[in-house]
């Protein structure tokens, strides 16, 4: 079953272009990275999926709803891990949870509950009464990613969640990741090779607003005729023509 | 219901600072208790409690547009409202989310100064209970300024331009010394501005005038309207952005 099915989406901020004629189709319980160098067009991308930004042109639907006619729809079904941090300062680590849960519909004893669950598999419980403000960067990223899973999405979007976080931390996250792969439609953006290469099911690499490349890890070092995944990337994302 | 959940949050996040109650009620009631020990040594008509007790009581509702406005403002920085937007939580639940419990506490700033200018010699009447309703559109037009600047500007300069604000509020609204002292120009802007006009709505009503208490927030009314029509407006266009 399809998710996620973008057709000919394309984004302009006046004479730019940021995002090119996408089209592209992600699986249920898939996990999707989406990579390309600054600029590509990934956050963009995922913002207009998220309906927070208006496509010029195209459409997605996701799980049967279109962003343009139905957002409402749509946002009943996803979440998004934004690329800042995003939580709410001088609320504690659990209220934090709790306020998203609530806000998602889910009644105030099952918030709790999830809210409990998920600081355990987060490895947050001994900081739960801490205001979020007290946290350290990293920790910060962690509870912003718990604030993206507290509902339970069907589809959730990873706007670079490990940026920042040290070594153990990202490895932390990936297997918190990993834990949801296949019941979670999961979109990742990150500038961690080695994360989409360890996580992902299929890559799609942007570069100008264009997806340049689609397919496994595998795949797509066999496309570029490469030894290692960098050297993949690299090529993909040369100026010009792909290969 | 997700507005609930949403002004719950805020409400918190308001009371959690520790320098909203000292800006919001402290510097109020320090002001209050200042000008009627002034009256008590050099009595002055002008510092009347009945004058000056309704005039502190706009003064401290000033303070909600800057609190307001910062957490606003910084939640738009730190993608919190980018979360929000893409979940159910619509336009107008977040306005209501933000609204409703600033209009709380500013009901409960409202009640506090009045209940305090008890104890310096505003007489205890049911018209006080009239003044305080009549503070609350007063407080939600301050509640309107703050959501609009907060969509406005930047955290930063929120503080700077709602300090504007507020001094406006003071000088203009004569609390402070009576419009028609400097006269011309100064009091024709001073009365096309809200801020005389909430004073004066809430003093009539201390007096028991209610008759003509109605013209003046009629005019808080038609700033208060089109504030949040535009705080609105902004807030939904950089929804939809």
């Amino acid at each position: 079953m399809t998710a996620i099915r973008i057709s000919n989406l394309t984004k302009d901020f006046g004479a730019r272009r940021a995002v090119d004629d996408l089209t592209l189709s992600i699986a249920d319980g898939e996990l999707f990275a989406l990579l390309g160098p600054n600029g590509a067009g990934k956050t963009v991308t995922i913002k207009m999926l998220c309906c927070l930004l208006a496509p010029t042109s195209g459409d997605a639907v996701l799980l049967g709803d279109s962003i343009r006619t139905d957002p409402a729809a749509v946002k009943q079904k996803i979440n998004l891990s934004p690329q800042e941090t995003a939580v709410a300062p001088k609320l504690s680590v659990a209220e934090n949870l709790e306020l998203i849960a609530r806000i998602y519909g889910c009644p105030k004893g099952e918030a709790r509950s999830r809210t409990a669950e998920l600081l355990e598999q987060l490895h947050l419980t001994d900081r739960a009464t801490e205001k979020a403000r007290s946290l350290s960067g990293g920790l910060q990223r962690r509870l912003s990613l718990g604030m993206a899973l507290i509902t339970r999405p069907r589809i959730v979007f990873l706007d670079e969640p490990t940026l920042g976080l040290d070594v153990r931390a990202r490895r932390d996250l990936w297997r918190v990741l990993e834990s949801i792969k296949g019941s979670t439609t999961v979109v990742l953006t990150t500038h961690y090779l080695e994360e989409a290469e360890a996580l992902a099911d299929r890559i799609g690499i942007m570069h100008t607003g264009r997806l340049r490349a689609l397919g496994t890890a595998e795949e797509l070092k066999q496309l570029t005729g490469t030894a290692a995944f960098e050297e993949a990337f690299l090529a993909l994302t040369e100026s010009g023509e792909q290969p | 219901m997700r507005a609930l959940v949403f002004a719950g949050r805020n409400g918190k996040e308001l009371l959690r600072d520790p320098l909203s109650p000292l800006l919001m009620i402290g510097l109020p009631l320090v002001l209050l208790f200042l000008l009627s020990a002034i009256n008590d040594n050099v009595p002055n008509e002008a510092f009347a409690i009945g004058l000056f007790g309704p005039g502190i009581a706009v003064l401290s509702l000033s303070f909600i547009t800057i609190f307001t406005g910062t957490l606003l403002a910084g939640d738009r920085r730190s993608s919190f409202l980018t979360r929000l937007r893409a979940s159910p939580l619509t336009a107008a639940d977040s306005i209501a989310g933000y609204t409703l419990p600033m209009t709380l506490i500013a009901v409960a700033q409202s009640a506090i100064c009045l209940i305090a200018a008890f104890f310096v010699g505003l007489p205890v009447t049911a018209n006080v209970l009239v003044a305080l309703l009549v503070l609350v559109p007063v407080g939600v037009l301050f509640v309107g300024f703050g959501l609009l600047l907060g969509a406005v500007f930047t955290v930063e300069q929120v503080g700077g331009v709602g300090s504007i604000l507020i001094n406006a509020a003071t000088l203009l609204s004569g609390t402070w010394f009576p419009l028609s002292l400097i006269g011309g120009t100064f009091e024709t802007i001073a009365n096309l501005l809200p801020f005389v006009h909430a004073v004066e709505a809430t003093r009539l009503a201390v007096a028991g005038d209610f008759g003509a208490v109605v013209p003046h927030l009629l005019w808080c009314l038609g700033y208060a309207l089109p504030v949040f029509a535009g705080a609105i407006a902004l807030f939904r266009r950089q929804s939809q952005a």
